[in-house]
């Protein structure tokens, strides 16, 4: 009985912990006033005068404060449109990728699993900066369209969008491979050959069986991707320079450069209310393929 | 399941009525389906061996044999998943290599089934009419025919998740038969059911299979299923037709000593042959035994190694000698298989050799004539036996 008690109680200790204490911090810091301070911030809220005086005095000037200045719905919706497209990008160079892993021959499964989670080995940070070396007007890609005479000038590429999106696809892409490398592993190739037995061409059995069989792991791939990219902050302010308006570079800007605390809180408090949708969308997805699977 | 409507073919596999059905003896059909010299190579390992074969409408052909012995890759080979590397495989007459599977009129029956799991049950079997462009108001029929030809009318929204094994088996069967293909090829149709059920539905098969009047191949490695269902039944090694006949000549006049013990029990007796008259012969079988007599139209040379296979039942076990039987031995019993309807006796024989002979158990095991280590008699007649070169 304890034991079991022990094991249920484990993970929601750890979910306390690391989840909603911390979100209660940056609630209540959404909650309170800026002033110039250690922390920058005049809590609203003491133990000494309880939650129901908290409650009865409850002050949502920062939240009202994001709807008047139009930098943040622009940088959420500018965000949510970044996500988006990134999430379909890497898509789009996932599925085949991982396609083509699954029909590779079983011996070589394994190394090419190993070459797609091989760059997690590097950090991040490293990586990022490696795309700046490759992609800057006189880095690697252009010296090398210039060498080949591809191009007559250099292209501009980093601190743009472009360069956002190519960072996004390229640090994401694991988390979309793998989900549907795993639907697709699991694929019986049989039902391909029933299916071309009974009239289909490779096009048709492809878009009538494989695309629906791998549906769970497409999904999970896009909300593994949708989800962390929606409040990146990294390659946006690295690669996507002073025109990439994101909801990260807007939070951490708000954080560090104006140390106003409230308001970055609001914003984070936002932001994770705009991905609860998407969050229980993901568990629903992973549950109802649990269900299948059994 | 209930027994099939029409009468069944009987257990020796041909129609009980007048109209025998042996299109392979009447010079004036054409075969469905014409195996020429087909050869499969697969790398270095040979597959199928220079295999020449005649398949013929309406038949429900067996492929039987050990696993790896090729029966598999003649059945894809059909479907359009193998090409032959080299020969000719012809359906009606024409030469199949270029038709792509999905040209063919021919389905396949997987073994794993292979039902689509996001489509129910219904979905599945309209799944390859859609793919004809078939009127909405046909294919619904169509349907609606196969899933009462199958008894799946209450399943047909079901996901196939949610329905048991057998059933699953017949949403395959209706789905390929969907199509009225001129051959269906089954793939060990029934290797995932318990045995009642497959044996009940063996006669299922037969009956839709004579219902369609599809050509129907089977491939199994079950030598019962083969011998009930089938009008004819090859019997494959290493990639080649040992022998292709029905099942009764399968089995009372097999052509080697491989399909001799391939299909059912049978006992191998070694020796030399000496001709002894008109198409009978004398075996000398062990040194200072009388010689056993065997009639065979194989013409034998004086003196050439031969091996006498008889069934089981064939032998009967006495105390006494019997006095007019063509062979009689003398041995003692070693060990007695009790199978409830039938008893096997596995008598020694003098040298060590041992011979089975099984009786049906008439009486109450309680009142068994012969117990371990009784000395028996075992006796055949001369046309029991098969005398086999090799």
């Amino acid at each position: 009985m304890m034991r079991r008690f022990l094991l249920i109680a484990t993970p929601y200790a750890w979910l306390l912990a690391l989840f909603l204490v911390p979100f209660a911090i940056v609630l209540k810091i959404s909650l309170s006033d800026v002033a110039l301070a250690r922390p920058p911030y005049v809590p609203q809220f003491s133990w000494e005068e309880g939650i129901g005086a908290f409650l009865s005095q409850l002050d949502l000037e920062n939240f009202v404060f994001l709807t008047q200045d139009d930098l943040y719905w622009k940088a959420y919706l500018s965000s949510l449109r970044i996500a988006v497209m990134s999430t379909v990008l890497t898509l789009l160079v996932g599925y085949p990728v991982a396609y083509a892993m699954a029909r590779a021959p079983q011996e070589w499964r394994p190394t090419l699993m190993m070459l797609v989670i091989l760059p997690f080995w590097t950090s991040f940070l490293i990586r990022v900066y490696a795309w700046m070396g490759i992609l800057s007007n006189e880095g690697y890609l252009n010296q090398f369209l210039l060498g080949i005479g591809a191009i007559s000038e250099p292209l501009t590429i980093l601190n743009t969008q472009v360069a956002v999106y190519i960072g996004i696809v390229y640090t994401y892409l694991p988390f979309m491979i793998l989900p549907i490398y795993s639907a697709l592993d699991r694929l019986d190739g049989s039902l391909i050959e029933a299916a071309e037995d009974l009239g289909c061409s490779r096009a048709q059995a492809f878009w009538l069986v494989t695309i629906p069989l791998s549906r769970p792991g497409i999904i999970a791939g896009c909300f593994l991707v949708f989800i962390p990219v929606l409040g990146e902050f990294v390659i946006p302010s690295l690669l996507g320079g002073s025109g990439t308006l994101m909801i990260g570079k807007v939070l951490w800007e708000e954080f560090f450069n104006n140390r106003d605390w409230p308001v970055a809180s609001a914003v984070a408090v936002i932001l994770l209310l705009i991905l609860i949708v998407p969050i229980i969308l993901f568990q629903r997805n992973q549950q109802k393929q649990a269900e299948a699977e059994q | 399941m209930g027994q099939p409507e029409t009468a069944p073919r009987s257990a020796t596999g041909e129609m009980p009525h007048a109209g025998v059905f042996e299109p392979w003896n009447d010079p004036a059909e054409s075969p469905l389906i014409r195996f020429r010299n087909v050869t499969k190579r697969f790398g270095e390992f040979t597959a199928i061996d220079d295999l020449t074969l005649d398949i013929y409408e309406r038949e429900f052909f067996a492929l039987l044999g050990p696993s790896g012995c090729g029966k598999t890759t003649m059945m894809r080979m059909l479907a359009g998943f193998e090409a032959p590397t080299e020969g000719v495989i012809e359906l009606s007459g024409q030469d199949i290599a270029p038709i792509p599977p999905n040209k063919r009129a021919v389905n396949m029956m997987f073994q794993s089934y292979a039902l689509f799991p996001h489509l129910s049950v219904w979905e599945n079997i309209a799944f390859g009419l859609r793919r004809d462009r078939m009127p909405k108001r046909d294919l619904e029929a169509r349907v609606e025919e196969m899933l009462r030809l199958t008894r799946l009318d209450q399943f047909a929204r079901r996901k196939p998740h949610q329905i048991s094994g057998g059933q699953r088996q017949r949403v395959a069967l209706a789905r390929s038969l969907a199509k009225a293909p001129k051959l269906l090829l089954l793939d060990e149709p029934l290797g995932a059911l318990d045995k009642k059920l497959r044996q009940d539905t063996q006669f299922e098969l037969m009956d839709i299979q004579e219902k369609t009047g599809t050509t129907f191949v089977i491939v199994t490695h079950d030598q019962e299923e083969a011998m009930t269902v089938a009008s004819r039944v090859a019997v494959m090694d290493n990639g080649r037709i040992i022998q292709a006949d029905t099942p009764a000549r399968i089995y009372e006049s097999p052509s080697s000593v491989y399909v001799a013990d391939f299909i059912g029990d049978v006992n191998i007796i070694q020796g030399r042959a000496t001709p002894d008259g008109d198409e009978a012969y004398r075996v000398d079988w062990a040194q200072g035994q009388t010689p056993l007599t065997a009639s065979s139209a194989t013409r034998f040379e004086p003196g050439q190694a031969c091996h006498l296979a008889i069934r089981p039942e064939k032998v009967t076990i006495s105390s006494d000698r019997p006095a007019d039987a063509a062979n009689a031995v003398q041995g003692k019993v070693h060990d007695i298989a009790y199978l409830g309807n039938l008893s096997t006796y596995h008598v020694e024989l003098p040298g060590g050799v041992i011979i089975k002979a099984q009786t049906a158990n008439t009486r109450r095991l309680s009142r068994r004539s012969y117990t371990w280590e009784d000395t028996v008699w075992l006796s055949w007649t001369a046309t029991a036996g098969v005398l086999l070169a090799g």
